[in-house]
């Protein structure tokens, strides 16, 4: 009787396929429980949250948008997106990361603590990447930065031998350009 | 050919605005307490039995019950066993089955039965009360956060916000529970919301939301579908629960195309009774216990055509080696079963009944216009009938001992012309009343198959007979599954219903030991029970009636006996200590590697003997 060496019931897993980055937008009724039925198919089925992002967006309808950066192979993508369909209050599920160039962006507190020329090479990086300074002491800086997550990350990894110090982050928000609608 | 359109990201699902056409708002309006009006909704829901237990948090609903003769009461002995009832109510009648529970332990206890009703796609509605609503979240006395704690085991829960908002919410419920895949739902009202007075909101009035993607069956996947099974020359139906829960339309539509096609067909568990076993064409069941010539037509055909079933791992086995060289065409109402484990070459969304209606209707606007060549299938069917021949149910008989399989045949044969409905508890049992227990109608056949819920067959068989209360209803059980629920026996002595359960006892975790057995070199580990309760002095200490068989030349009399007894029974069923069941699809192993039984078929082996084997 040749049985498996593993001795578990469930079948051998096959090889991992390639995993992508997608953002989905997730429209939902702003009722109790809404985030909590969104997160815990994420947490139950072992799928991957890398930003979550959420909050009314249509006030009248009492509808939100929760914007999840996510990770996975093609088929879980898929099934991520399918199984979000299952929920109640979920009213629709858009792939924002399908379409070819819908604008994503990120909004980062960076706060950096130093003197000297630190000071002044972060306030010179800061310019370039058009980040404002919002709050400002003789011995630090807070930063407001906006942009696609890799110039957010890059700014953050620039002032990082500057003295960085806290770093508060939005996760994506995302929208599809021109006239089409989510 | 793909399934891309199931992938596609669904379309606003709209709400079905019910001509919402708004009572005049005034002063006049009635209203009502809030358990009123819960049990308006119920009563325009169409509901006849609750399955329940009292609390503190439930009392003004079971007091407006009181008042009520419409709705009938069921009072169970644990919530789980409530659960199940609805369970086996739902199952066997179509119907949504109804629960109600009280706050904290009440909604705790049913949580098991809300997670396999999950599981096995079953439309419950659970009713549970909550503590008042400003005692919510202070650690009040008999409260817990419900619809946290249920939130994973259900298809959607409500915490209900107002007395103003709660008829909707219970014709909200119903709509989920029963629309596109089946499951359960949970309404968690708090206790002041009971009393709150508002006024009533009509079904038709209720504005709802959709809970599921609506899907048309598109032409021409049903064209490329049959384009596939015309050229097919070694088909097989692969069907399942969802052939069920679509109604009898679909398990009609289904054998008027398995006949008119003439292909082979399996089913998974959850699926027995959709096409009748007695057919020709059945394979028998398939999977981890399925027969051998189900297990290998689905490992070398080369069409599939899955109804209504969801490739579980107890089914497909082995993934990597799953049916290699076959093309999949997937029917299932819930897009999101397609592609789960299994990649498949057409999907088409939507309900069972609707797609193989449509399959047959384009098989025969075909048929007429071009026969399919002839013969083609006569080496496919060739071969299942070599496999057939292999008799993978067959067992070692004895004439001095109950072999399990014997009992099951005997119960199965004595109960032929009766109206039967069977359910089970999870283990060796079952998978022997699966594959001796024969069904030709969809219905018949309660089993916990997702879940695998030790103590789901009592209960589920006192929910089955509420509904049928001239049916026999037999639960096929194992001695320590049956002492999971067991209490509930004090529920069918109250309420009269002439429940029949059938225990095979092997005073063992039967198969528990048998993965002990073929996994861990036979070290039983807690898997023997000493000290079992005489069953047949516990049925009588029920107010039931108690039989005991030790020899086969006894068994079919007392089987009789059992059948015969004019109120709930007990059938202590001594059989064989160290039975297996075979076929066998070992762990990590494909369908065309199933382990057979050892001994055939005679008397040569005895009881003692098969234990080598």
């Amino acid at each position: 009787m040749s049985l498996n060496p593993s001795q578990s019931v469930y079948p051998v897993a096959g090889p991992a396929e390639e995993a992508s980055e997608c953002v989905l937008a997730i429209i939902v009724d702003n009722e109790p429980g809404a985030l909590a039925r969104v997160v815990g198919l994420f947490s139950a089925r072992g799928y991957n949250i890398e930003s979550l992002t959420v909050a009314e967006t249509d006030v009248k309808r009492h509808r939100s948008r929760i914007t999840i950066v996510t990770r996975g192979a093609q088929s879980t993508l898929e099934q991520i997106k399918l199984q979000l369909g299952r929920l109640i209050p979920v009213r629709r599920v858009v792939d924002v990361s399908a379409e070819e160039d819908a604008l994503q962006r990120e909004l980062a507190l960076v706060k950096v603590v130093g003197e000297g020329d630190h000071r002044v090479e972060a306030m010179r990086m800061a310019e370039i990447f058009r980040a404002r300074a919002v709050d400002i002491t003789h011995s630090s800086f807070v930063f407001e930065v906006t942009g696609a997550r890799e110039k957010v990350n890059a700014f953050i990894d620039l002032m990082r031998p500057l003295g960085l110090s806290d770093v508060a982050r939005t996760g994506v928000l995302s929208i599809r350009r021109g006239i089409a609608k989510d | 050919m793909s399934a891309t359109d199931a992938k596609a990201a669904p379309a606003e699902k709209s709400a079905s605005a019910s001509a919402a056409a708004k009572p005049a708002a005034g002063s006049s309006r009635l209203v009502k307490a809030g358990a009123e009006l819960l049990l308006d909704a119920l009563e325009e829901q169409g509901v006849e039995v609750i399955f329940g237990y009292p609390g503190g948090a439930v009392l003004p609903i079971y007091d407006a019950l009181h008042r009520r003769t419409s709705i009938r009461h069921i009072l169970v002995r644990h919530e789980q066993g409530a659960l199940h009832m609805a369970e086996g109510y739902a199952r066997s009648t179509g119907k949504p089955g109804v629960a109600l529970v009280t706050s904290g332990p009440g909604a705790t206890n049913a949580v098991t039965g809300l997670a396999d009703a999950l599981l096995d796609s079953i439309p419950v509605v659970c009713i549970s009360g909550q503590v008042a609503r400003k005692l919510i979240g202070t650690d009040a006395f008999q409260e817990c956060d419900t619809v946290g704690i249920t939130r994973a085991c259900t298809k959607h829960n409500y915490l209900v916000p107002s007395a103003q908002r709660l008829p909707t919410i219970v014709h909200e419920a119903f709509h989920v529970a029963a629309e596109g895949r089946p499951g359960p739902v949970l309404i968690d009202i708090p206790k002041d919301v009971q009393f709150e007075e508002a006024p009533y909101v009509s079904k038709a009035d209720a504005v709802l939301r959709e809970a599921g993607v609506k899907a048309e069956i598109r032409a021409s996947d049903v064209e490329t579908a049959v384009d596939l099974m015309r050229r097919a020359r070694r088909p097989v139906f692969y069907t399942g629960g969802g052939v069920i829960n679509a109604g009898k339309g679909a398990s009609d539509g289904l054998r008027a195309l398995v006949r008119a096609t003439g292909f082979p067909i399996t089913s998974t568990l959850m699926g027995l009774g959709a096409y009748p076993a007695s057919d020709p064409q059945w394979l028998g069941m398939l999977g981890m216990h399925g027969s051998y010539e189900a297990n290998n037509a689905m490992h070398d055909c080369d069409l599939m055509i899955c109804v209504g079933a969801r490739f579980d791992d107890r089914v497909t086995g082995r993934l990597d080696a799953f049916s290699p060289a076959s093309r999949k065409i997937h029917i299932d109402i819930d897009p999101s079963s397609v592609n789960k484990n299994v990649p498949v070459d057409i999907a088409i969304i939507g309900d069972a009944g609707e797609a193989l209606r449509a399959l047959l209707a384009e098989w025969e606007s075909r048929a007429s216009a071009e026969a399919p060549e002839e013969g083609r299938l006569d080496d496919w069917r060739a071969r299942i009938e070599a496999w057939r021949e292999v008799k993978s149910f067959a067992y070692a008989r004895s004439s001095d001992a109950i072999k399990p399989q014997h009992a099951i045949e005997r119960l199965y044969q004595l109960t032929r012309d009766r109206d039967v409905y069977v359910t089970t508890e999870v283990g060796q049992h079952q998978m022997w009343a699966a594959q001796h227990f024969h069904f030709d109608e969809p219905n018949r056949w309660m089993t916990s198959g997702g879940l695998g819920t030790m103590g789901y067959g009592l209960p589920a068989a006192i929910g089955v007979q509420v509904a049928h209360p001239d049916a026999l209803v037999v639960d096929i059980a194992g001695d320590g599954s049956v002492q999971m629920t067991m209490q509930e026996m004090s529920t069918a002595v109250q309420f009269g219903l002439p429940v029949k359960i059938f225990i095979l006892n092997n005073s063992y975790l039967g198969m528990v030991r048998q993965w002990q057995e073929l996994l861990h070199e036979r070290r039983y580990a807690h898997s023997y029970s000493d000290a079992l309760p005489d069953f047949v002095k516990l049925a009588e200490a029920y107010g039931g009636y108690g039989f005991r068989a030790t020899h086969p030349d006894e068994l079919d009399e007392k089987i009789i006996a059992m059948i015969d007894a004019p109120g709930p029974a007990l059938f202590d069923c001594v059989v064989t200590a160290e039975e297996n069941v075979f076929p066998m699809i070992p762990s990590g192993a494909a369908h065309h590697e199933m382990l057979l039984g050892g001994a055939v078929t005679g008397e040569e082996i005895g009881a003692e003997g098969r234990k080598l084997v």
